[in-house]
C-alpha cells in the first residue's frame, strides 16, 4: 500500500490567501483495479464553471505525458510554475494516495471544485474522473470516480 | 581493442541482454497478432467524419475512438457511469467485442524496457541496448577481420560448431540487432527527456461558440481526414458547453468546436516528432509487422550467439597452456614473444620455454602486444613466434606490435628470432610473421637466425628450427613438441565394394557411418568436423604413428564418409583397410582441403582422374544438385574390373548430374590413357576453358603430369596454359 502524506506549502493566493484562516484537509484517492501500468493523476480546482483556478498535486513524473490529462492540460500547458513541488510517482492499480494541504476557510462552500484528470498507458485519458464541489456537507463523504478512481474523500 | 571490447561487453552485460532479447521476441509478433485481429477497414476512401457518426449512433456515449497502427479501432465509453472500451468494425461502427489490454503483453513491455522496476530499470535496459549495439558492431569489424576483409564477410565459416554458429548468426542477425539496438537507445533518451520534446498539442482556444450539438457527420474538419491518418478523436465532455472535439492525426493535432463544427486550432506535428515516431514503429514494428517479426527472427539469434560465445571464450582460456618459472622481464636472458590467434602458438612457446629453462636459462614469455624492449635489460636474444590471421593481420595477442617496433629509434640490443606459424593450405601463409621479420629488417635489428616458418603445427618443423637455435646459443636444444593430436573419432564400416582383382590392382570403395557426437563436444568443436568431398579423412593404421590421408568421395551432407583405397604392395594402412569388414571400426579424423573442390558458381568443371583418383571427382559429381555442366574423363585399366563407381556414374549422367563420362581402358584393346581421351576432345575442352571453366585432377603423379602436358599442348593455341590457370585457381590438382 503506497500512501503519500504532503504537506503542501503553497504560496497561490486561492489555496492560502495571506493570513486568513485556513485549514488543512487531507485528500485519499483510493484507485480502482484495473490492467496496466500506474496511472498518472491530476487534482486541481475549478470554480463552479469549471475554469481553473490551481493545482493541487500531480502524480506521474515524465511532464512529456502530463498531455493525457487531457482538460487540465488544456488549461495549464503543464507549465512548470503550477507543478513545482507538488508532483510525486504515478499510482498503480488498487493503490491509495494520500495528500494533505491547507487551503482557505473562504474557499468552502464559495463554489468551488475540486477535480481529477486521469490517464493509463494504452488504456485512457479520462478528463473529470472526478468532480466534486468543495462543500462542508461533502467533507468525509466517499465519492466514486468514473473510470480510474474508485473511491475519493477530503476532510 | 575491438576484440577486448567485445568480450568486455559480452561478459558483463550477456544476462541483460538475454532479457531484452528474449522478452523483445516474445513482444516481435504481437504486431502481427494485432492485425489479424483487427478487422480489416473495407472501405480505403471512409473518412473520421462518417466513422465518428456511426460510432456515435451505436454509441451515443462515446467519449474517445482511437485507430491503432494496426488498423485496429477501439471506442471508449461511460454507460450509466460505467467505463466500457470497444473494437469497432469501421464499416457500421457496431462494437465486435470488449477491448481488453492483455495482461501478459504489458507484463512483457514492462519487462523488456524496465526489467519490472521503474526507471533504474530501463537505465539497465539502456545499458543493455549499448552492449548489443556495441557486440554487433565489433562483431562485425571483428568478422570482416577474421574471414580477411569486407569483401569476404560472406565467405563459408570454419572451426568448431560453436565458431561457425557465432559467425553464421551473426552475419544472419546483425543488421537486425544494430537497428534494434539503436532505435531503443533512441528510445531511451526520449524516455529520460535527453532529446528534444515536442508538443504537438496546440494551445487551447480562448473562445467556444458555447453551442452544443453539431452533429460530427456534418463536420468539414473531420471528413477531410481518411481514416487510416486517424490517431484518436476525443468528443467533449457531456453537457460541458466549454469542451470541444480533440482530433490526432498522423499530421498533428487539432481542436474542433462541437457547436459549429468550426476548426478552432491546430498545429503540425513537428519534425522531432515525426522521427521519434519513425523510431518508435523501427523498434516495436507496430504498423509494420512483417518488419516486427523479421525483427523477431533476428533476434531469435541472441541466445545462441550467447551460448555460443561463452563456449568460445571458454575454450580458448583453458587451451593457454601453464607456463611455471616463467622469470620476469628484466631478469630474462631470452625473451619469447608469442603472437597467437586461438592459442596453439603458446603450446609451442611453452616446449621451448620448457627446454630453455633445462639448459639454464632465465626466460620470460609475453604475448607480442605487450612487446617493452625497455624492460629486457639483461636479454641476449629475443624469439618471436607468430602465427598469422585471416589475410595476413595481427593474431589477437600480437596487437599493436608491428606498431610499437616501428616507433623505436633504435632496435632492441638483443638479437632476434622469428618463427611463422601457419597453413599452406591459405594463401596468405604465415603473412604475419614475414611482416614482422621484414619490419625487424627494416629496423637493422640484429638477427639470431633467419626467418623460419613452421607449417601445420608440424613438430619437425619446430624441431629442426630448435637445433639451429642450440647451435647459435652453443648447447644442444631438443624440442620435442607434441602438438595437440588431431581428435580422431570411431568410424564402422558399412559397406565395401569390391574392384579390380583381374588387373592386379585390388581397390575397395569403402563406406563408414557418419559419427555421431553430443550438442556440447559439437560446440567445443570436439564433434566429427564437417566435410565436403575432396577434404581429406586421416587414418592412423595400428603400429603407426603418423596418419595417412585419403581424399573423401563424399559430404557430411550425404550422411556417410566414403574413401577408396587401392592396396599398396607394402602398405601397412592401406593393407589393414582394405581387410576391413562391415562393422569394423577405425579411428579417424578430417583434414579440411578446401582448394580442392569446384569453385562456385554455374561455369563447368572437368574433372579428371584416374584409379582411387575417382574418389573425390565422384563426390563432386554426387553433390551436383544444381546440375552445373561436368563433364568427367577417368582412367582405368579393364571396364570390366576397375570400373569404380560404374553403376553411379552411368546413373549420374542420365539425372544430368554429369554431362559427359569418357572412360579410358588402358588394359584393353584400345589402350588408351586419360590424356589420350583429353587430346582427342581437345578442341572442345579448350572451348570450355575459354568460358571459364575450372579442371580439377585427382590421381597418380604420373597420370598428372600426363594430363598436364596433353592440356598444355591444347591450350596452347589459344594462349593458354595450365600454369596460368594454376595461379587463377582454375587448375586444381591432388596428387600422390
Amino acid at each position: 500500500m503506497k500512501s503519500l502524506l504532503t504537506t503542501l506549502a503553497l504560496t497561490s493566493a486561492i489555496i492560502l490567501p495571506g493570513t486568513v484562516i485556513a485549514k488543512t484537509i487531507t485528500l485519499t484517492t483510493e484507485m480502482a483495479n484495473y490492467r496496466g501500468p500506474g496511472a498518472y493523476l491530476v487534482i486541481y480546482i475549478t470554480d463552479s464553471k469549471g475554469v481553473y483556478q490551481d493545482t493541487v498535486w500531480v502524480s506521474g513524473g515524465k511532464s512529456k505525458y502530463y498531455g493525457h490529462l487531457v482538460s487540465w492540460y488544456r488549461a495549464t500547458g503543464a507549465a512548470a510554475a503550477e507543478i513545482n513541488g507538488i508532483t510525486g510517482a504515478s499510482v498503480g492499480s488498487g493503490r491509495t494516495m494520500t495528500v494533505s494541504f491547507d487551503l482557505s476557510d473562504a474557499l468552502f462552500d464559495a463554489g468551488y471544485q475540486l477535480r481529477i484528470d486521469t490517464s493509463v498507458e494504452d488504456g485512457r485519458d479520462v478528463a473529470h474522473d472526478v468532480v466534486v464541489p468543495l462543500t462542508s456537507d461533502k467533507l468525509g463523504k466517499d465519492i466514486s470516480g468514473r473510470r480510474y478512481i474508485k473511491r475519493f474523500t477530503f476532510r | 581493442m575491438l576484440r577486448k571490447l567485445h568480450k568486455y561487453f559480452a561478459l558483463t552485460m550477456t544476462v541483460v541482454i538475454l532479457v531484452l532479447s528474449l522478452s523483445g521476441l516474445a513482444l516481435s509478433v504481437i504486431p502481427a497478432w494485432d492485425k489479424i485481429q483487427s478487422p480489416p477497414q473495407l472501405e480505403t476512401e471512409l473518412n473520421v467524419a462518417v466513422l465518428a457518426a456511426r460510432i456515435s449512433s451505436e454509441y451515443p456515449e462515446v467519449e474517445q475512438i482511437k485507430r491503432a497502427p494496426s488498423g485496429r479501432i477501439t471506442a471508449y465509453y461511460f454507460s450509466s457511469d460505467n467505463a466500457g472500451a470497444v473494437v469497432i468494425d469501421p464499416a457500421t461502427g457496431k462494437g465486435l467485442r470488449d477491448y481488453e489490454t492483455f495482461s501478459v503483453v504489458q507484463w512483457l513491455t514492462h519487462l523488456h524496457r524496465a526489467f519490472l522496476i521503474g526507471d533504474s530499470g530501463r537505465l539497465v535496459a539502456a545499458a543493455g541496448a549499448l552492449a548489443m549495439f556495441t557486440l554487433s558492431v565489433s562483431g562485425v569489424f571483428l568478422l570482416a577481420r577474421r574471414l580477411g576483409g569486407w569483401r569476404r564477410l560472406f565467405a563459408r565459416s570454419r572451426g568448431s560448431l560453436a565458431g561457425r554458429l557465432h559467425v553464421d548468426i551473426g552475419r544472419f542477425s546483425a543488421l537486425g540487432l544494430i537497428m534494434a539496438s539503436v532505435t531503443a537507445l533512441f528510445m531511451s533518451l526520449n524516455t529520460f527527456e535527453i532529446l528534444p520534446q515536442e508538443r504537438s498539442t496546440p494551445a487551447f482556444p480562448a473562445n467556444v461558440s458555447g453551442e452544443l450539438g453539431f452533429d460530427p457527420a456534418d463536420m468539414p474538419a473531420l471528413a477531410a481526414i481518411p481514416v487510416s491518418e486517424l490517431r484518436s478523436l476525443g468528443f467533449p465532455y457531456a453537457n460541458d458547453p466549454t469542451d470541444v472535439f480533440t482530433i490526432r492525426t498522423d499530421r498533428g493535432e487539432g481542436y474542433i468546436d462541437q457547436g459549429n463544427g468550426d476548426l478552432l486550432a491546430w498545429k503540425d506535428a513537428g519534425p522531432w516528432q515525426k522521427l521519434f515516431e519513425t523510431i518508435y514503429m523501427l523498434h516495436t514494428g507496430q504498423g509494420a509487422w512483417a518488419l516486427g517479426l523479421l525483427m523477431g527472427l533476428m533476434v531469435l539469434g541472441v541466445p545462441i550467439m550467447a551460448v555460443s560465445g561463452l563456449v568460445i571464450w571458454w575454450i580458448a582460456r583453458r587451451s593457454r597452456p601453464k607456463m611455471p618459472k616463467n622469470a620476469a622481464a628484466a631478469k630474462a636472458d631470452t625473451v619469447i614473444l608469442v603472437g597467437s590467434e586461438g592459442g596453439s602458438t603458446w603450446g609451442f612457446a611453452a616446449t621451448l620455454q620448457k627446454a630453455l629453462v633445462a639448459k639454464g636459462h632465465a626466460v620470460h614469455a609475453a604475448p607480442m602486444s605487450r612487446f617493452n624492449p625497455k624492460q629486457y635489460s639483461h636479454a641476449k636474444q629475443i624469439l618471436v613466434l607468430a602465427a598469422t590471421y585471416g589475410d595476413g593481420t595481427a593474431p589477437a595477442s600480437a596487437k599493436g606490435f608491428i606498431e610499437k617496433l616501428a616507433a623505436l629509434e633504435t632496435p632492441p640490443s638483443a638479437k632476434v628470432s622469428v618463427l611463422g606459424f601457419g597453413d599452406r593450405q591459405f594463401p596468405a601463409y604465415c603473412a604475419f610473421a614475414n611482416l614482422v621479420a621484414a619490419e625487424a629488417a627494416k629496423k637493422g635489428w640484429q638477427e639470431l637466425l633467419p626467418f623460419e616458418t613452421v607449417d601445420s603445427q608440424s613438430p619437425q618443423d619446430f624441431a629442426r628450427w630448435g637445433i639451429n637455435l642450440g647451435k647459435v646459443l652453443g648447447h644442444d636444444l631438443e624440442l620435442a613438441h607434441e602438438p595437440a593430436r588431431p581428435r580422431t573419432h570411431q568410424l564402422t564400416l558399412i559397406s565395401r565394394r569390391e574392384y579390380g582383382i583381374e588387373v592386379q590392382a585390388p581397390t575397395v570403395i569403402l563406406r563408414f557411418a557418419l559419427p555421431r557426437a553430443g550438442i556440447l563436444a559439437r560446440l567445443q568443436g570436439k564433434g566429427f568436423k564437417r566435410f565436403s568431398a575432396g577434404d581429406l579423412l586421416g587414418v592412423v593404421p595400428q603400429g603407426a604413428s603418423v596418419a595417412r590421408l585419403y581424399s573423401l568421395a563424399s559430404g557430411t551432407r550425404d550422411g556417410f564418409v566414403e574413401i577408396c583405397v587401392r592396396k599398396h604392395a607394402h602398405g601397412l594402412c592401406s593393407g589393414q583397410l582394405l581387410g576391413l569388414k562391415v562393422g569394423d571400426s577405425i579411428e579417424g579424423f578430417i583434414r579440411s582441403n578446401p582448394e580442392f573442390s569446384p569453385a562456385r558458381g554455374k561455369k563447368p568443371v572437368i574433372l579428371i582422374g584416374a584409379g582411387t583418383g575417382i574418389g573425390p571427382l565422384a563426390g563432386f559429381a554426387r553433390a551436383n544438385a544444381r546440375k552445373r555442366p561436368m563433364h568427367l574423363y577417368f582412367g582405368i585399366r579393364h571396364a570390366e574390373s576397375d570400373l569404380l563407381y560404374g553403376a553411379e556414374l552411368e546413373g549420374w549422367q542420365q539425372e544430368g548430374n554429369l554431362d559427359s563420362v569418357n572412360i579410358a581402358c588402358s588394359r584393353t584393346d584400345q589402350r588408351t590413357y586419360v590424356q589420350d581421351m583429353i587430346r582427342r576432345d581437345g578442341a572442345a575442352i579448350a572451348t570450355l576453358i575459354e568460358e571459364g571453366a575450372q579442371v580439377l585432377v585427382c590421381g597418380g603423379r604420373e597420370m598428372a603430369a600426363g594430363v598436364a602436358h596433353a592440356l598444355n599442348d591444347i591450350l596452347m593455341p589459344h594462349g593458354l596454359s595450365p600454369i596460368h590457370l594454376k595461379a587463377e585457381g582454375r587448375y586444381v590438382e591432388d596428387v600422390y
